[in-house]
């Protein structure tokens, strides 16, 4: 059995799992200490289903935190950056570009250093140990105990990080080192700028999992810690405790990874309706589609892969703007009906009719047109069924419009339902060929945590004139497959979930920037049993 | 006019838009430029009728591979070690710069070499969009010549580039670019006063800084960020025509290399899915279809752009399930005569068609 357990701003989730059965779940609210209400949630599980702490195989969390420590800029470390690629690069230096307030509190200590390595593997310059060495001892003159490592086309060739990192931590040997090839991709500002983050998250992120495990000492698990990725695979406490910017987009990714995993269902759009904005993103072979779009975390730009996400603002606390004098009349013009995009929010529970207020929400519609059970219904004011039915359709064409924008396929795609305000999407919404209303779809975070995969990326630039397509790719394959079992991938469970090849220009031969990412299931618990693997992964050549 | 450090971010948006789908993402370009300004303050900007005609004035920009040029950043020592050695073979001062090229990246190129050597930047351009290659701009179209032309990279080497004809001119550069890492900078085409007046696309930098402000100021006040820049395009004179050509996502992408260049078509459908544009691309977005019929086609500018933020797709970065928006701009008049049409038009191209202007294209009905 595993406990998936998603931490939130507001609400810690947590679900017990047994193969592809969700047993248990809770919500509890976090603790600004967030071990009790990790340790909260669990014990309420194992409490519930009377379940042994020795019968849990793995625990997997999921949280904001580095997230909220990066956009309230609170607890970060100093950090000094070495970059490897000089001459080339010293015009753009790290934290160029990034707000001063930041610069400020991870200390601007930065070292442009010889080294780096071109587009066809020759270096840009030879690594200079005694200037590493000194960088290092000027660090730890200074107090600065987190240091980031980056050089350029490090993705293709991580070898002059590494040589880099063993000079550091002789030197300076109680430093915490963070590699820009471990954080990120092509793009040396964008993935720098990652791993500083990730220095700068150094102490946080060993105190966090350090009350993490905590928490579960108490409960007396003994199970595995993994925690999750942007891209919905886990890594182990210790790489998270290392890699704590790698977990940042992880909320969005682990709710739709739960919605397929709870649906069995791998391709198609989920709709998560919340109380102010319905978030629909698109399942491609079970994991989200990626959006392209530069992130930025707390002012600075990444190149982190999150999850295509469309926004609108249609949720089950949205305002219905329709006259008092209208509720009973036979028809309405299109300009007499306004839905949102404001929303009453958490305040849902006092201001709508139904809880005995007085605004017109989405869900007073809901209840009163029969598609939803809560609140006292009696308390809506009377609305002519021509009233009902048009609001009802206008929220239904909002929705629809939505799934037409975010669906790539020309048919009617399986539709999932999650969040709170589901009830809000009608069975026969428009494009979608069914919809699924999973049960646990309020947790489907948790759910999403719990699925016991981890992953492994690979980013390269290949000519194929030189090294043949069919073999490049293999190599990849054995590479990315070797990275998944050290991740912790059972052999037999390993496959190359998505390969994505862009053709460069300028360049001659015919070279390819390859991605590769490959899955595997957790060696140690067994199988995931998750219905949403599709083993048949498709080279997408154009993204 | 001044270009201080609050409009670059203008003029990137705007110069990402020109590039009709190539000449790279400026925002290295931009940070780079914004670090300049901060360094030595505004950029002067002048337009063309301010030059004397003995002046010597610089093309300059980048030449390789967009996708290398993320990883291996400048130096920023490049353009001035260039634009040194042009003064040192012609044997008198420069007097102002100009960007080889408006669209993309290398619209912001000359703004560094302009704040190191206390140079003015002249409001023009060689393109008056993006092209793949310095042969397609217009002092090759107008038979001058690119050479003596200074190639130099972040390693600190510098080569000069002395050609008989234009095309060898570029086949060389091309060739070194790659030896030197994929990505060098390039002074060409060194132009007389007069020679720049008759020539350069004129009044492209402000043309670039307004349509990235009109975007801007349009998402600030949430209005259509589409329709402000295609009023600011029209109002420039330069991009007299302008039309949201499209409105859908991409449903299908396919790209390949060929000759060094990335050759592709994107198919976007409409929401509802009742029409279907097709654009062909090789680095720059070529011709687009309407349910197979051409709506605009190079040298006409065709961009893609994202559909909530305005900001601008360039054909590496085009991915499947983009909500976009395709907006087409009629090219500077210079580039739709005859003898440009031969270096940029559709034939260029291999397009097996003839030029159609895209207001010819798109006003028929009301024409």
């Amino acid at each position: 059995m595993r406990i998936g357990v998603d931490v939130g701003g507001t609400n810690t989730d947590a679900v017990l799992i047994k193969g592809s059965r969700v047993l248990a779940s809770t919500k509890q609210t976090t603790t600004a200490d967030v071990s009790s209400g990790v340790s909260a949630a669990i014990g309420a599980l194992l409490s519930e289903t009377g379940a042994a702490p020795s019968s849990i195989d793995a625990v997997m969390i999921g949280t904001t935190h580095f997230t909220n420590a990066l956009v309230e800029r609170d607890r970060l470390d100093a950090a000094g950056v070495i970059r490897l690629a000089s001459p080339s690069g010293e015009a753009l230096p790290p934290f160029t570009a990034w707000p001063e307030a930041l610069v400020r509190q991870i200390g601007g200590n930065y070292f442009l250093l010889p080294g780096g390595y071109e587009y066809d593997g020759r270096e840009i310059a030879a690594l200079n140990e005694a200037q590493v060495r000194a960088a290092a001892r000027t660090c730890r003159a200074r107090g600065v105990d987190s240091i980031a490592i980056s050089s350029a086309f490090a993705p293709m060739n991580a070898g002059m990080e590494h040589r880099a990192a063993c000079i550091v931590r002789d030197e300076h040997p109680q430093a915490v080192i963070s590699l820009s090839h471990e954080i990120g991709r092509l793009g040396l500002i964008e993935r720098e700028n990652g791993v500083i983050l990730n220095a700068a998250l150094a102490s946080l992120a060993r105190h966090v999992i350090a009350s993490f495990e905590h928490a579960l000492d108490r409960l007396g698990l003994k199970a595995p810690l993994y925690i999750s990725q942007n891209d919905g695979t886990l890594i182990s406490a210790a790489h998270a405790a290392r890699c704590p910017v790698m977990t940042i987009g992880s909320g969005p990714t682990n709710s739709m990874r739960g919605a397929a995993f709870l649906t069995g269902v791998s391709d198609g759009v989920v709709m998560d309706v919340g109380g102010t904005t319905c978030d629909i993103g698109v399942l491609v072979n079970g994991m989200p589609r990626e959006s392209s779009i530069a992130v930025d975390i707390g002012g600075v730009r990444t190149n982190f892969r999150m999850p295509d996400i469309l926004a609108i603002g249609l949720g089950g606390g949205t305002r219905v703007h329709l006259d008092p004098e209208l509720y009973q009349s036979d028809g309405l013009a299109d300009a007499d009906l306004r839905v949102g995009p404001d929303s009453v929010g958490y305040r849902l529970v006092q201001d709508s009719y139904l809880f005995g207020g007085e605004t017109l929400t989405t869900s007073d519609i809901a209840v009163a047109a029969g598609h939803a059970r809560f609140g006292d219904a009696a308390s809506v004011p009377e609305l002519s069924a021509a009233v009902r039915k048009t609001i009802w359709r206008r929220i239904q064409t909002m929705l629809a419009e939505g799934v037409d924008r975010m669906k790539t396929t020309a048919g009617d795609a399986p539709l999932i339902a999650v969040g709170g305000g589901h009830f809000l999407i009608a069975d026969n919404i428009k494009g979608a060929a069914a919809v699924v209303r999973p049960p646990h779809a309020s947790v489907a975070n948790a759910v999403g945590a719990a699925i016991a995969q981890v992953g492994a990326q690979l980013d390269q630039i290949i000519d194929y004139d030189k090294t043949p397509r069919e073999k490049a790719l293999a190599r990849m394959r054995e590479e990315a497959a070797a990275r998944v079992a050290a991740a912790g991938g059972a052999a037999g469970t390993i496959e190359v979930v998505d390969i994505e090849e862009i053709f460069l220009s300028y360049l001659p031969g015919r070279s390819a920037q390859v991605r590769m990412k490959a899955v595997g299931d957790l060696a140690e618990i067994g199988p995931a049993s998750n219905p949403a693997a599709d083993p048949a992964a498709k080279v997408r050549r154009a993204h | 006019m001044r270009i201080d450090r609050s409009m670059l971010a203008d003029f990137a948006r705007g110069a990402a838009f020109l590039g009709s789908g190539g000449g790279g993402d400026p925002y290295y370009s931009l940070l780079l430029a914004e670090a300049a300004a901060a360094r030595s303050g505004p950029f002067d900007l002048i337009p063309l009728s301010d030059l004397e005609d003995n002046a010597l004035v610089a093309p300059c920009g980048w030449i390789g591979a967009p996708t290398v040029s993320v990883e291996k950043l400048p130096n920023g020592r490049e353009a001035v070690a260039g634009l040194q050695r042009l003064e040192d073979l012609l044997g008198r001062k420069i007097d102002a710069v100009l960007p080889i090229e408006i669209g993309g990246a290398n619209g912001l190129a000359p703004l560094i070499a302009a704040a190191e050597l206390g140079l003015p930047v002249v409001d023009c351009d060689g393109m008056g969009r993006a092209f793949p290659e310095s042969q397609m701009s217009i002092f090759n179209i107008r038979k001058l010549p690119a050479c003596p032309s200074v190639l130099t990279a972040s390693c600190g080497s510098l080569t000069v580039i002395e050609t008989e004809d234009n095309n060898t001119h570029e086949r060389i550069a091309r060739a070194l670019s790659v030896a030197l890492g994929g990505i060098a900078h390039m002074v060409e085409y060194p132009l007389t006063g007069a020679q720049a007046k008759a020539n350069a696309i004129p009044g492209s930098i402000s043309a670039a800084i307004a349509a990235g402000a009109a975007i801007r100021e349009a998402r600030a006040a949430r209005r259509d960020p589409f329709e402000a820049l295609t009023a600011a395009l029209r109002a420039t004179g330069l991009y007299p025509h302008c039309y949201t050509l499209f409105d859908g996502k991409i449903v299908d992408l396919e790209r390949e290399t060929r000759g060094g260049f990335s050759v592709g078509k994107v198919i976007i459908d409409g929401f509802g899915g009742a029409n279907r544009l097709e654009i062909d691309f090789q680095n720059e977005n070529l011709i687009a279809r309407l349910n197979g019929a051409a709506c605009a086609m190079t040298p006409d500018l065709i961009t893609i752009m994202d559909r909530e933020t305005a900001d601008t797709i360039t054909t590496e970065k085009l991915k499947y399930g983009q909500r976009v928006k395709v907006i087409g701009a009629a090219a500077p008049e210079m580039l739709r005569d005859p003898a440009a049409l031969g270096y940029v038009g559709p034939a260029a191209f291999r397009l097996g068609l003839e030029f159609t202007p895209i207001e010819a294209l798109n006003e028929k009905e009301t024409a």
